[in-house]
């Protein structure tokens, strides 16, 4: 109820933007190829939620494909940052290796990708995802399980803890908000990462494709709200997200909601 | 109350602490002798960066010393630090956020492998010995600093050590705050009959809190005279507005100024008195 109520003022400024975008394209004539009415729009992604181009199908397809990309970025960044915490030596080797490899633009990787894994597997489109996922949360967990109170380090040393017992006592919890960051960042990027995939040739039924597919039909009301599909599929995830924030860390200042000043 | 043991519980012996490469060597501490016997309170006390934290984090093997022995229950301070001899508490309380005021008690027992019901007890008893039992399923960010502080005790005292190490613990806290948390340390000292090493830059605390104040001078730091407090116990508001307390922090003063090896008091007198007699010209 509260939640409704602080998010009120963004539904308002939507449905204005929504009723002023109607009434701009009717008046001045635009063309729905070049800017289709948010009514069009909607009457598009109603025929063809399961039928014609299929967006319902393509949504759960697309959603599966980031999600599972999802899981491995995470797997693979949560695996890199304990290593690298663990065995601080490693960090100069694997670090400058982990930037590079964030720094090569998606779209050149897309492609090889599909070359690797198969353009018509979900698993080419994961791998992509995965790879813009791996980064955010490596980084960020890196951060949280480095960046602790030497103060509470000296009091586990004063306790005689084990490495093991620090890990799993103090770096873990501290690094718990830093993952959870990432994560809400890595949501987002999993959904881009599917569907850059899919960009580059896939199965039919996937967002991408319905993008791609419909804009080349030049039905760009079609096109239209397939991307709005993506954006309501990606906000899901991230709630999901915050979902999962509210769950595992209600101690955390950013999730107790002291009210600012 | 405490029998003085034939061993003492911290035996310092020619102790020298250096920091930094060979070439430009920084002396911390200096020869440091020191023995503190069984259920003693002394304090540490001496102007910033005389090393007393330092001399603190030795006792408690948090550094090594670079010259002479530190012993703690007639052990090498490893040895004690492994086998949990002594408690400490830091000057921010170090508590950890997300745990409760309860599970932040019970950590240094969940790491000995006490039993469950046993953490659970002991956590009890210690909170109630500090006043906190209706605060147990709070958070740390839910009590006021002063509360925080009781928790660093209560879990630094929740595994008996027979030691505790305080590193200007109330610090941070205001004046009013201080003297009531003095006086619950004291309670809790006479209670368990603890050894407590407490290091402070306040000259009231020290001399309210111990049975003995060691004066430091710094760079570098040493200890440079030992003032024994016999002022009678329990001690409370009389004993802060006795003249024989007074007496002893004249005294630790006056031995602190003298470790700082100047004559300040000379220097900053002549123009206060200048401008007086302007004033009355």
């Amino acid at each position: 109820m509260q939640a409704l109520r602080r998010n009120i003022p963004a539904l308002l400024i939507l449905v204005a933007i929504l009723v002023g975008l109607e009434v701009f394209v009717r008046s001045a004539n635009v063309k729905a190829f070049i800017f289709p009415a948010p009514t069009a729009v909607w009457a598009a992604l109603v025929s063809n939620w399961n039928g014609g181009y299929n967006i319902f199908p393509a949504a759960r397809a697309t959603l599966t494909e980031a999600a599972g990309g999802l899981v491995l970025g995470t797997a693979l960044g949560l695996i890199v940052a304990f290593s690298v915490s663990r065995f601080p030596r490693s960090r100069d080797t694997i670090l400058p290796l982990a930037v590079a490899i964030n720094a090569i633009p998606i779209v050149a990787f897309a492609p090889i990708a599909n070359n690797w894994f198969g353009i018509l597997s979900p698993f080419s489109k994961m791998a992509v995802a995965a790879s813009l996922v791996f980064f955010p949360i490596m980084i960020n967990v890196l951060r949280g399980l480095t960046d602790v109170d030497p103060s509470a380090l000296e009091l586990m040393r004063s306790y005689g803890a084990s490495p093991g017992a620090v890990t799993r006592r103090l770096r873990i919890p501290n690094a718990l908000p830093y993952f959870l960051t990432g994560l809400k960042v890595a949501t987002t990027l999993s959904l881009i990462g599917a569907v850059v995939g899919e960009y580059f040739g896939g199965l039919t039924d996937t967002l991408g494709r319905v993008v791609v597919g419909a804009a080349s039909a030049l039905r760009f009301d079609i096109t239209w709200s397939a991307i709005l599909v993506v954006a309501l599929v990606g906000m899901g995830m991230y709630l999901v997200a915050v979902a999962v924030e509210r769950v595992l860390i209600p101690w955390h200042p950013s999730v107790r909601g002291d009210q600012p000043a | 109350m405490t029998e003085q043991g034939a061993s003492p519980v911290v035996r310092l012996a020619g102790v020298g602490k250096t920091f930094g490469a060979a070439t430009a060597p920084v002396v911390a501490l200096a020869d440091i002798n020191l023995e503190i016997g069984r259920g003693e309170f002394v304090s540490l006390i001496g102007p910033s960066g005389c090393g007393k934290s330092t001399l603190l984090r030795l006792i408690g093997d948090l550094t090594e010393a670079t010259g002479g022995t530190v012993e703690v229950n007639g052990k090498p301070a490893r040895q004690a630090r492994l086998d949990r001899d002594y408690g400490m508490v830091f000057q921010s309380p170090v508590l950890f956020e997300w745990r409760t005021v309860e599970d932040n008690v019970r950590l240094p027992l969940e790491l000995f492998g006490h039993d469950r019901a046993s953490q659970a007890q002991r956590a009890q008893e210690m909170l109630d010995l500090v006043g906190l039992t209706d605060f147990a399923k709070r958070h740390p960010y839910e009590l006021s600093g002063g509360m925080q502080q009781r928790v660093a005790i209560a879990r630094a005292l929740a595994f008996s050590p027979s030691l505790l190490l305080m590193d200007e613990p109330f610090g941070a806290l205001d004046e009013m705050t201080r003297e009531r948390m003095n006086s619950e340390v004291l309670s809790i000292w006479q209670r368990t009959g603890i050894t407590v090493v407490f290091v402070t830059h306040s000259i009231p605390e020290a001399v309210f809190l111990s049975s003995r104040v060691a004066v430091m001078s710094a760079r570098p730091g040493r200890v440079t005279k030992v003032v024994d407090v016999d002022l009678p116990r329990p001690r409370g508001l009389e004993t802060r507005e006795s003249p024989r307390y007074f007496n002893l922090i004249t005294e630790v003063r006056e031995a602190l100024r003298g470790s700082d090896g100047g004559s300040s008091e000379a220097t900053l007198a002549s123009p206060e008195r200048t401008a007086a007699e302007g004033g009355i010209g």
